[in-house]
């Protein structure tokens, strides 16, 4: 499937969290399906970590299909026969949208030299995007683990704007322990002598670096069990172990494959900035420390979905979310899915959360 | 869609557009019901993941928990009634599970089998064994029904926890009975303020 892709630049200097302001901010999206006549059938869905606007169409770098393609196209539980979807790179990223690798007014990249952004200022470009494409209420907000955060970003700081708001494997704060493995990862990167505090554009990029932080991560988004079931033990082709250091197991050969690929689509830099806004992100303290009150009066619907496999964003996130919007007095709904993945569960084949998607966008 | 007898009464009492929370609501019959019947704001709680799965599917707004524990999380009156259909007698604690309906909502309608049935009576009496009816078909030891309850029961815990008995019906057979109700009702349902 086709998307459209676009390109905008925010007429308004983007206003920071950290302080200070993002002039130009320049978003990349693409659009599947027709905007309705009284322009009611918008849904904008909100991308993860390493994700991109490619939901549904092939990735320009490596021809991979969108991620999310099994969710969204026509006939679809995300149906672009009858919903009009946006879906915009995040800023700080890396496809198109304003990021450490975009021109800054000197005509250099930014590097270090892009602002610190948080989630709420990822959302607040998108709102800023609908409001250039004159989209004033959304029929739905949807977003899977940072995409949830975005999306509940959105329906506490701009309740108006989503009638529904869908998050799946996500969280209302980054724990401890997400922290810890978004520093190792960050680490990484900056151990690695070609990331140069940053300045690497137009050399050799820091990819070993951003490798093994992807590496790191990716444990994070599998459980265990789904590793044990597709490696085991088994030795990548070959007979016994090498007494070595080479990649003598399916699991280290399967990791270094996803490491070096990642580095093909993705800038070191936008990882530690992304990386960065997700610690930062507790829609509770943004709203003096009690997470109900970021809900307060909302009209909005809510739909949280967890999966029981889910180590990084487990099930008592969601409840946690889902406890603050009882609470706030939301119309919500949350189930917690069984699904053998780990986190990747939401991206992957789960005939239970299509079932839960399209019912809940009805 | 037919409801079952005790939610058939239950909605007809609700008024239209009322909040509601239905506790224990299974595929959802009840909220589909009320909300398409009455345009009332329904909402629901299950622990059973592949009813909830069913409920969001129909559009509904349910969540999965465990009312023992997670009705705590609601507001005071939060809702115009509350809904417990024939789950009491599976609840940990029926009697704190009753505060928290009354404190959640402004009403509360409560529906459960009545153990005091002529046919549980003579069940236990004559066969000597935990009965199984067709009120109560499960054997004792795989039942959820771990605090069986009858209508005088009910009664008496609903006055010491200082609930007024706004409405009650009784069923036998899918049918309304009267009289001598503890006796002859299979099902009861009354609906309380306080």
């Amino acid at each position: 499937m086709a998307g459209t892709s676009r390109t905008l630049e925010l007429p308004q200097p983007l206003a920071l969290d950290g302080g200070g302001e993002l002039v130009g901010a320049t978003l990349a999206y693409e659009t599947y399906g027709e905007l309705n006549a009284d322009r009611s059938n918008a849904i904008l869905l909100c991308h993860a970590l390493t994700g991109d606007q490619y939901v549904a169409s092939p990735h320009p770098v490596t021809g991979k299909p969108g991620w999310w393609e099994r969710m969204v196209g026509p006939g679809k539980p995300i149906d672009t026969g009858r919903f009009h979807v946006i879906c915009a790179n995040v800023i700080g990223s890396c496809m198109g949208s304003s990021g450490p690798a975009s021109e800054a007014s000197d005509g250099k990249p930014y590097a270090m030299r892009f602002p610190v952004i948080t989630i709420r200022d990822m959302t607040r470009a998108l709102v800023g995007l609908l409001d250039e494409i004159g989209i004033d209420t959304l029929h739905a907000v949807v977003g899977g683990s940072m995409g949830g955060m975005q999306a509940l970003s959105l329906a506490a700081n701009w309740p108006s704007r989503a009638a529904r708001v869908l998050v799946i494997a996500s969280t209302s704060r980054h724990s401890a322990q997400n922290i810890a493995f978004h520093e190792l990862g960050r680490q990484a990167v900056m151990a690695d002598p070609r990331w140069n505090q940053g300045d690497y554009y137009g050399g050799e990029a820091p990819d070993n670096g951003l490798a093994v932080a992807r590496m790191a991560a990716h444990i994070t988004y599998l459980s265990e069990e789904a590793l044990t079931e597709k490696f085991g033990r088994n030795l990548q082709d070959r007979e016994a172990k090498s007494f070595g250091f080479d990649a003598d197991f399916q699991v280290e050969s399967y990791l270094r494959y996803q490491g070096s690929g990642f580095t093909q689509r993705f800038d070191a830099n936008s990882y530690l900035y992304i990386t960065r806004a997700m610690d930062y992100f507790d829609l509770a303290e943004e709203h003096g420390g009690k997470l109900a009150d970021a809900f307060a009066g909302t009209a909005a619907r809510f739909c949280l979905v967890s999966f029981d496999s889910d180590w990084l964003y487990p099930t008592s996130e969601s409840r946690h979310v889902v406890r603050a919007l009882n609470a706030a007095g939301a119309a919500v709904s949350f189930v917690e899915l069984s699904a053998p993945h780990g986190h990747d569960s939401f991206l992957l084949d789960v005939p239970a959360l299509d079932r839960v998607v399209k019912g809940f966008l009805e | 869609m037919n409801l079952r007898p005790d939610l058939a009464a239950i909605a007809e009492a609700i008024a239209p557009g009322a909040r509601v929370l239905d506790i224990g609501c299974g595929d959802g019959a009840l909220l589909a019901n009320l909300r398409d019947a009455k345009q009332v704001d329904a909402r629901g709680m299950e622990i059973d993941g592949d009813c909830v799965e069913r409920c969001v599917a129909q559009g509904l707004s349910v969540v999965q928990g465990d009312a023992n524990r997670d009705l705590a999380d609601y507001p005071d009156k939060g809702f115009d009634y509350t809904v417990l259909s024939q789950t009491l007698q599976t609840a940990t604690r029926p009697d704190h599970m009753l505060d928290q309906l009354l404190r959640v909502g402004r009403q509360a309608f409560v529906s459960f089998p009545n153990f005091a049935h002529w046919r549980t009576r003579s069940a236990l009496m004559f066969g000597g064994k935990m009965p199984v009816t067709r009120a109560i078909p499960v054997s004792w030891y795989e039942t959820p029904n771990i605090h069986h309850v009858t209508v005088k029961d009910f009664r008496e815990l609903a006055r010491e926890k200082g609930a007024t008995i706004e409405r009650e019906w009784f069923f036998a057979g899918g049918k309304p009975v009267s009289g001598s109700t503890n006796w002859r009702a299979e099902f009861a349902v009354f609906q309380l303020s306080r």
